[in-house]
């Protein structure tokens, strides 16, 4: 048995071990200034994932022979002091295994079409560097066994995630998008982090089983009390309903559609958009300790779902519309975990992933399809509004229309009630100081000295 | 274990003090370049070599036959402690990779023998445990700016209203009988240093008015912080700490904020560059041995993160000019190295998962919301919008436009082993950071013994 013990402490090793490899592969090649060719890539990508994968199957296999449904593996303590510990650990479970093999599978599908879709593109090796951080971002987040390592993959989901949405770089919008949704997701990675300060006081450290009981997942007991559960399950939520687009921040999902269609595939189909239901789901012992959570999260998912349904209908854009497709989906799994169904939720987030990978690699396609259907039916394709809004009038629908096109008019509520002015504020600020630094630097004025010569670059000294 | 028994501080202060004097005799330009590289390098070794003698417990005695100061002063008033012993050599490291990062578009602008003048100051502040010997120290290095703005012709009296008020509330401090009025003068000294709002205006202007690479080697050893540990710390009362706490917490939300609207991109580094010193106060504040491993730390993160990317901005300046993010750039294109730098320094900077500042960032959030959990919050807003300022900077230089050169505008061999030797220890200290935050931690213990002993009035706050 110890044999055996040991056997899925090295398989798991090597699950987190394999992506680890690769980022460090192609980063420090990227450092050395080493530029590999695509078959290179090609073939680190494959084997990375090929290793993960069967190390992940591996462990399964031996869950399901020895009947456990529960394995840790302890990589030690990374930092340890006298009142602060951090633990690498991880979990395969009912929960974690799944989600990982789902990952590996579908960033081995994606890398597979992303080979030949970015074949010659300028940044090939660009694409597949922030391809490899995604994969290991994931992959840690999934089989975290604390707070603080779940963090370490949510970051780095999310810088990849912004950085492959700004990865046409010569354009201004993939620029200004990625910085947007980099700011939803610091936002959300805030959360995170304050709820794991908050974890780590109600129960002296980081581990989940510490806070979600012992027993293997979906049994767990939380050992909190309601109000404790409400205060970390709320910080959870926000941090989940950034990471995966839920009201208020589903705005910035359109906004990723500006990277390359497999990374938008696999980040905003498929797991990225499923990493914040992913988190409610490893909480979920918290949220059943805490029934007006529940109600909140259900209350959430559903209206997010229904929105994500509305704005889904007024886009003109393939793959904004399938992302919108995505998330009324992420909201009612989200409901179905505030309602207790775990098994009914996570069947659904793993089913529903490789629905829409596949629905979002189809996407360049798409016409292509179209007219294959329309000739085979001989007549043009009918688009039908939804049952329940045959009844309204058109001023109605028009308002509807208006109210889905602007996105429910969320992100211009986060902008201008919450950027905007906190821009202005501090551009006052600035101007106040530049005037108070000239007004003392003797300039009579109170502005500062604009006659000062900047100093020349490179190039105009050339 | 017995290595190294040499004075290697005093060797590491001595050689900057020479090779100041003999790099100012030099008038080729390159060959001054080359004795200033080699000049460091001899100054980090040294100082590499002191820290390494204390870390490996060289006995004093070893070598106290050699021991300059003994023979001079009859007593040594320099020496390493478990708090600056990794300073120095860190010190040293930022003085030795910013003269040879140094673009040939930049080698008039930047003095190397200012530089070797103020690294011999830096090392002999940090060497000093000796209040009074501080005090002069400090003042002393506070002059040396202001010789560097009148001889570039800028406007100094900004940064000069503010350090004369700095050096007459430090002596003050210095020669007031030991007590609550000392610790609050010599805390007001402090705030002015370390550019506390609303005292903060003279980092900004200092950036504005100096050369990149000299404001940064002014700034980025965080000489004040070392002043609050040595002067203020072990005598300041708890109440009068909080109010540190505020003001500090403060200026690096406020600074943080200014940082991510800023429009002028040296601008921005010294709003960024304040928001972390900041940070690193609000956990000397707190005083717990958790919130001050994780300040210890950070300052360490800080001196090799921020040191780092306030190169690598130097070296975006060099090619491109003065730059002012207010519209995209798009110089990745030309030079995808620098952006990868900019990006890995910069996020390590901000305690991004796997670097130096990651473990010492949960550390000081870790500690603060311990203390209050509204601290702990106001610290992980204050990272949150640091974090948001990074990217966006990032993305406006690098991405957003098509820049088109007629010159190559890579990175140049010299700024890649600069860049290598960073991003080794950013990386390596991120992925292993057990021995680093032990140092820390040990040195945090230190400091909270010290401050317990002069508070039950064992020892004198200033007393030699």
């Amino acid at each position: 048995m110890s044999d055996l013990r040991l056997a899925m402490s090295w398989l798991g090793g090597l699950v987190i071990a394999a992506p680890l490899a690769l980022v460090l592969f192609f980063g420090f090649a990227s450092l050395l200034d080493r530029r590999l060719s695509e078959s290179a890539i090609t073939k680190a990508i494959r084997a990375a994932i090929g290793i993960g994968l069967l190390a992940c199957l591996g462990v399964l296999a031996l869950m399901l022979i020895s009947g456990k449904r529960h394995v840790v593996v302890v990589l030690g303590r990374w930092v340890e002091t006298e009142d602060f510990h951090v633990t690498v650990k991880f979990v395969f479970d009912r929960l974690s295994v799944p989600f990982a093999l789902l990952s590996f599978v579908l960033t081995g599908t994606i890398a597979s079409f992303a080979e030949r879709y970015m074949h010659r593109e300028a940044g090939y090796n660009r694409f597949f560097v922030l391809y490899a951080v995604f994969l290991l971002g994931m992959i840690v987040a999934s089989l975290s066994g604390t707070i603080e390592t779940l963090f370490l993959g949510w970051e780095l989901v999310g810088l990849s995630s912004a950085l492959l949405v700004a990865f046409y770089q010569e354009r201004l919008g993939p620029a200004r998008n990625g910085l947007w949704i980099w700011s939803v997701y610091r936002v959300s990675d805030a959360a995170l982090l304050l709820a794991a300060v908050v974890l780590h006081h109600m129960t002296g450290r980081g581990d989940f089983h510490r806070l979600l009981g012992e027993a293997a997942w979906p049994e767990g007991q939380a050992s909190a009390t309601g109000t404790e559960a409400f205060v970390v399950g709320l910080l959870l939520l926000i941090a989940a309903a950034g990471k995966s687009g839920l009201i208020p921040f589903c705005g910035w999902l359109p906004r990723a559609m500006e990277g390359p269609t497999p990374s938008s595939a696999v980040f905003y189909g498929a797991l990225s958009v499923h990493l914040g239901a992913f988190l409610l789901l490893r909480v979920s012992p918290l949220i059943a300790c805490s029934p007006a959570l529940g109600a909140v999260l259900v209350v959430l998912g559903l209206a997010t779902a229904g929105l994500a349904f509305l704005i889904g209908r007024v886009q003109t854009d393939i793959k904004a519309i399938l992302s919108f497709a995505s998330l009324s989906q992420v909201g009612v799994i989200v409901a179905e975990i505030g309602l207790g169904f775990r098994y009914l939720a996570l069947v659904h987030l793993l089913g529903h992933a490789c629905l829409r990978t596949l629905q979002f690699i189809r996407a360049p396609s798409l016409l292509h399809d179209y007219h294959g259907l329309e000739n085979a039916l001989g007549k043009h394709l009918t688009h039908a509004p939804p049952p329940f809004l045959r009844w309204a009038d058109p001023a109605t629908l028009a308002r509807i229309y208006r109210f889905a096109f602007e996105r429910a008019y969320l992100d211009s509520f986060l902008l201008t009630r919450f950027v905007l002015p906190f821009v202005r504020v501090f551009r006052r600020c600035d101007d106040l100081e530049r005037a108070w630094t000239g007004w003392l630097q003797g300039n009579r004025s109170g502005v500062e000295d604009e006659s000062k010569t900047p100093s020349l670059g490179m190039e105009e000294v050339t | 274990m017995i290595v190294l028994p040499l004075p290697w501080l005093e060797a590491a202060i001595l050689f900057a003090l020479a090779g100041a004097l003999a790099v100012s005799r030099v008038r080729n330009l390159d060959r001054a370049w080359r004795w200033g590289v080699a000049l460091t390098g001899l100054v980090f070794v040294c100082a590499s070599a002191a820290s390494l003698g204390f870390l490996l417990q060289t006995p004093e005695t070893e070598f106290a036959e050699w021991n300059l100061q003994t023979l001079l002063f009859g007593r040594p008033y320099l020496g390493l402690d478990e708090l600056n012993a990794p300073l120095l050599p860190a010190a040293a490291l930022l003085h030795f990779l910013t003269a040879l990062a140094t673009a040939r578009t930049r080698m008039r602008s930047f003095s190397l023998t200012w530089s070797l003048s103020a690294e011999a100051f830096h090392l002999a502040k940090f060497a000093c445990k000796e209040p009074l010997v501080l005090v002069v120290l400090l003042t002393m290095g506070a002059v040396l700016p202001l010789m560097e703005l009148i001889n570039r012709g800028r406007p100094a009296r900004v940064y000069a209203l503010h350090m004369s008020l700095f050096v007459v509330l430090l002596w003050l401090g210095a020669l007031l009988p030991n007590g609550t009025p000392a610790a609050i003068v010599l805390l007001a000294a402090v705030l002015i240093r370390c550019g506390v709002v609303p005292f903060h205006c003279w980092i900004t202007d200092w950036f504005e008015q100096a050369s990149l690479g000299i404001a940064l080697l002014y700034v980025i050893p965080l000489s004040g912080v070392y002043a609050a540990i040595r002067l203020v710390l072990p005598i300041a009362p708890d109440w009068l700490l909080s109010g540190l706490g505020l003001l500090s917490l403060t200026t690096a939300f406020y600074a943080a904020s200014m940082a991510l609207v800023q429009r002028d991109l040296r601008r921005f580094f010294a709003y960024f560059f304040l928001s972390h010193a900041s940070l690193v106060l609000v956990g000397l504040q707190l005083h717990t041995t958790v919130s001050l491993t994780g300040a210890l730390s950070l300052w360490f993160a800080v001196l090799l993160s921020l040191g780092g990317f306030g190169l690598v901005l130097r070296a975006v300046e060099s090619r491109f000019g003065w730059l002012s993010p207010r519209q995209h750039r798009g110089l990745y294109e030309h030079s995808p190295m620098l952006a990868v730098s900019f990006l890995l320094t910069g996020l390590a900077s901000v305690g991004f998962p796997g670097t130096l500042g990651f473990v010492a960032a949960d550390l000081l959030v870790e500690g603060a919301a311990g203390v209050h959990l509204f601290v702990g919050l106001a610290v992980i807003a204050t990272a949150t919008l640091n974090g948001i300022a990074i990217l966006r900077v990032y993305l406006l230089l690098f991405t957003g436009a098509r820049h088109t050169s007629s010159v190559s505008l890579n990175i140049t061999p010299r700024e890649r082993l600069v860049v290598l030797t960073l991003s080794a220890l950013i990386l390596g200290g991120g992925l292993f950071p057990q021995p680093g935050i032990s140092s820390r931690e040990r040195a945090a213990e230190a400091i909270l013994e010290e401050r317990k002993d002069h508070l039950v009035g064992k020892r004198g706050a200033l007393a030699p």
